[in-house]
């Protein structure tokens, strides 16, 4: 099953390979992180414009490509099915297929930069941290796309506006309802709520990871416990990074069962 | 030997198979008919395990499908509309499949010769005429020599010489004892390539039974004229 | 010249020189102190001198606390002698002038809510020289009461009493003139360095890590200077207070964390610069209250949480040509006016341009953010720190303000850092 797995995987990288969209992308980042890094001061402040471009677009960019690839690939996938392949294996075979050379375009691109300009070794830490998110943001919104493609996959008008819809909302509007409400209630101790909210967001959990490598001296001056509890200790980190495999687990999981389950 | 019983399968509000009963056996060469939506491509596809029917039961050699996919190694299919991805290579995607068969391509070379593909190898897919992608489908379903071979529409976009070539193989396959099932408007070809024929009219099974009979009993000489007056009884 | 005039002069001189020996025999009277005896006890050792004379303590634990010194003299240890004050009372005091206290590990204060019990006491003495000293769970460590002149040097001073009240200040200034305090490392006590109307004080080259409530703590003392000291990871931060005419330069400032903590807190100070230094990842790096006159140029204030938080109480403060890189809000204020000037700083925020080169941008930077108005507001939206949204609102703020305070920007904002 692994072996055939990886067939398909690489049968994908190939074929992205020679695409060249995702050797595009790849540089993007690459002359971005470069340029971050030349003219834009030291390490820490250019990974923290890299981290801030890549919770933004990372995720449209992961959900367009996920949802493009299956509409791209409807016939291809349909013929793959007529073969003697069981459904669970093709699915993480296309996925693990797509995913992953958009994911290392991201941290090959971004990293070479950093490299060179030896911020790698300066800021191991900091660099590592975005560079790692961004691998985990690329995967969970590959997935969801690729959920969005399946579970859209007769209109395709439907399925990229669904798909925009889902990324104004989660890196945009979700944070000024999330304000809204911190104002609506801001007599009650909220902190909890808070932190709760914020969890249900893969965009907020990577970028309060982010937050905690960067602004831990602001998060610091905040005098409520549960926040210093979160942000002091090793929780934070903990808890984001768990809620963010769960982020990837679960879209995954449902791409899965809907991929077994559907008429093609 | 496919056998299919009370087989049914809605689309939303709009019931597509409406309980269909076939038992075919091996080494029968049949051809589906009927109008567009009458449910030919749904009942190819729900054998091939591509769409999961909402009831009845389906058996391929002594096989009940449930999800399950060895049986599939019995089964060449040619879909179609074929798409492949675009700048893979002929070659890179036989060889694509061969390892995801994992079976002898037994008819590779034969069939790449038969229908004229060396050219056409080393050659993008997206470069290819959608005759020449046709072929790519044809050799994908018959070159692991399979058991049961499905052909949709399958001389829709050849040209005349390639489309007897196609036959010719076809022909090949039957006397080897292979059974075959196509779809097809063109009735003079089902003509030439079946001795069966299932007549399907809103998702039930009308006719079902030999080239033969079915002309003896309409009075027709032709397969077209049978098919058309059935229709119009319907 | 005859010969009994010549016996004469050989005579005299002599005469002359035996007298000039017994005279410096006497003066350079070694006087030992060892645990082998015959003198086994520094005390004693003391008593012994004469003014000038130096007392040499061998190595080995001396178990004595309240040595007196009274005497202008020296006080040596060699290979480090351990003087265990056993817990109880002040370990020595120095009360007389001209004393060098030097080379000796001291420990074990007593404690207490009433007596403020120090390793060293220096009372009513000048043109000491306390050097070289390894204090160890101590109570307070080196303290300095109504001196003048008299150095401080290359002490270390340890202590691991965590709670606030129950732990005394590492070097304590009180009512004193003129003091130098060098090259000393201050780690656990309460404050690091303490003053209290200390006039004219040169601290520099100091080490104050950890302790737990300011590294550094300036009360009423005018005219002093400090300089290239390092406060780190202290409770508080920093504080200098009520004083004026003091001088901060070229320090670090870094990793003092905590709703409480500040890189450096200044409060009622007149008339002070602060340039050069460096402030890290400190929660506030920068708090200013009720303070005028301050002029702070050329600092480099880099992943704070606040660059700056000043009070509307300070007024007529400069700050100019600082870099302020990556802190996560520039400045912070609690009200719409603006007494201060920010002018040529270079902000790592700002997202102007410079269309006719000249290395400054053509837009103003504002430094308070609409996001650090909500959250002084509504402190649990600091969770949205860094979100999308918030940059959308800070923008269209910084385009259009309506809730920051319109009259606080720098309108020269540099495009590259101030080397």
């Amino acid at each position: 099953m692994n072996s055939l797995l990886l067939h398909i995987a690489k049968n994908e990288w190939k074929s992205l390979l020679r695409g060249k969209w995702v050797v595009g992308y790849a540089l993007i980042f690459l002359l971005l992180t470069d340029s971050l890094l030349r003219f834009g001061g030291g390490g820490p402040e250019a990974l923290l414009s890299l981290s801030n471009v890549m919770l933004l677009f990372i995720p449209l960019v992961g959900m367009i490509y996920g949802i493009l690839y299956i509409y791209q690939s409807r016939e291809f996938i349909e013929l793959l099915l007529t073969q003697p392949i069981d459904r669970k294996v093709l699915f993480w075979g296309l996925f693990a297929g797509i995913a992953t050379p958009l994911m290392l375009a991201f941290v090959i691109g971004s990293l070479l930069p950093l490299g060179w300009h030896g911020i790698l070794l300066l800021d191991a830490a900091a660099s590592s941290m975005v560079l790692g998110l961004g691998a985990v943001l690329t995967l969970i919104f590959v997935s969801l796309g690729f959920l969005f493609g399946l579970a859209f996959y007769d209109d395709r008008i439907k399925g990229f506006g669904f798909t925009i819809v889902v990324w104004l909302f989660l890196a945009i509007l979700y944070d000024g309802l999330v304000l809204m409400l911190v104002f609506m209630f801001g007599q009650y101790r909220l902190e909890r709520f808070v932190i709760a909210v914020s969890m249900l967001n893969p965009i907020d959990l990577a970028r309060i990871m982010v937050m905690l490598e960067f602004d831990i001296s602001a998060l610091m001056g905040y005098t409520g416990a549960v926040f210093n509890r979160f942000f002091g200790s090793n929780m934070g980190i903990i808890m984001a990074s768990g809620m963010l495999t769960l982020w990837l687990a679960i879209p995954t999981w449902i791409g899965l069962r809907v991929f077994k389950k559907k008429d093609f | 030997m496919i056998e299919i019983k009370n087989l049914k399968k809605s689309f939303g509000s709009l019931e597509v198979l409406k309980g269909i009963n076939l038992s075919i056996p091996k080494g029968q060469a049949t051809g589906i008919v009927g109008p567009n939506g009458a449910g030919k491509t749904t009942l190819i596809k729900t054998i091939l395990g591509l769409v999961k029917p909402d009831s009845g039961s389906i058996r391929v050699n002594e096989t009940t499908l449930n999800g399950n996919w060895q049986y599939r190694r019995d089964i060449g299919y040619m879909p179609q509309v074929a798409r492949y991805p675009e700048n893979m290579l002929v070659r890179e995607l036989l060889e694509f499949i061969k390892g995801l068969r994992n079976q002898p391509a037994t008819f590779e070379h034969e069939l790449i010769e038969q229908l004229n593909l060396a050219p056409e190898l080393n050659k993008q897919l997206r470069t290819l005429s959608g005759g020449n992608r046709q072929k790519v489908g044809a050799t994908l379903a018959m070159m692991f020599n399979p058991e049961i071979l499905f052909f949709d529409e399958p001389t829709a976009g050849l040209d005349p010489k390639s489309s007897r070539m196609f036959k010719e193989r076809v022909q090949t396959e039957k006397e080897q004892g292979k059974t075959v099932i196509i779809t097809s408007h063109i009735m003079s070809e089902l003509e030439q390539l079946v001795d069966h024929v299932i007549f399907i009219l809103d998702g039930n099974v009308r006719y079902y039974g030999s080239t033969k009979n079915l002309l003896a009993e309409s009075n027709e000489e032709r397969l077209e004229g049978a098919i058309a007056s059935m229709m119009e009884v319907a | 010249m005859t010969c009994g005039e010549i016996m004469k002069l050989i005579l005299y001189i002599a005469a002359l020189l035996t007298g000039f020996l017994l005279i410096t025999e006497s003066a350079l009277a070694q006087i030992k102190v060892s645990p082998e005896g015959p003198i086994t006890s520094i005390q004693a050792g003391i008593d012994q001198a004469s003014a000038r004379d130096t007392v040499t303590v061998l190595a080995g634990t001396y178990h004595e606390n309240n040595i007196e010194i009274t005497r202008p003299i020296t006080l040596r240890g060699i290979e480090r002698p351990v003087i265990d004050g056993n817990g109880e009372g002040t370990i020595m005091v120095i009360r007389a002038d001209s004393v060098t206290v030097q080379g000796f590990g001291l420990k074990n204060t007593g404690r207490s809510y009433i007596r403020d019990y120090t390793a060293i006491l220096i009372d009513q003495a000048s043109d000491f020289v306390v050097e070289d000293n390894h204090l160890y769970n101590v109570f307070f460590g080196i303290y300095l009461a109504e001196t003048d002149r008299g150095v401080v040097r290359n002490n270390h001073i340890e202590s691991y009493d965590r709670r606030e009240a129950s732990s005394g200040n590492g070097i304590h200034l009180w009512n004193v003139r003129n003091p130098e305090i060098i090259g000393n490392r201050v780690t656990g006590m309460r404050d690091g360095i303490y003053l209290e109307f200390a006039e004219n004080a040169r601290i520099h080259s100091n080490v104050s890590n950890g302790n737990n409530r300011y590294g550094l703590h300036y009360m009423f003392s005018n005219g002093g200077t400090y300089y290239d000291n390092t406060f780190r990871e202290n409770g508080a931060g920093v504080a200098v207070m009520y004083s004026e005419d003091v001088d901060m330069k070229n320090n670090l400032f870094e990793h003092n964390w905590g709703s409480s903590s500040y890189g450096l807190l200044l409060k009622d100070m007149r008339q002070s610069t602060i340039e050069g230094n460096r402030f890290y990842k400190n929660t506030v790096a920068i708090y200013s209250e009720s303070s005028t006159n301050i002029q702070i140029k050329r600092n480099h204030i880099e992943q704070n949480g606040w660059a700056v938080n000043i009070k509307s109480s300070s007024a007529r403060n400069y700050f100019t040509e600082n870099n302020f890189i990556q802190n996560s809000f520039d400045v912070r204020t609690d009200s719409p006016r603006n007494n201060n000037v920010f002018e040529g700083n270079y902000w790592s925020n700002y997202e102007g341009y410079d269309l006719d080169r000249d290395g400054i941008g053509d837009v103003p930077y504002r430094p308070v953010s609409l996001f650090s108005v909500i959250i002084e507001k509504q402190p649990e939206s600091l969770i949205l720190m860094r979100s999308m949204f918030i940059r959308l609102l800070d923008t269209a703020e910084r385009i259009m303000p309506v809730l920051t305070p319109k009259t606080l920007y720098d309108e020269q904002p540099k495009m590259h850092r101030i080397p």
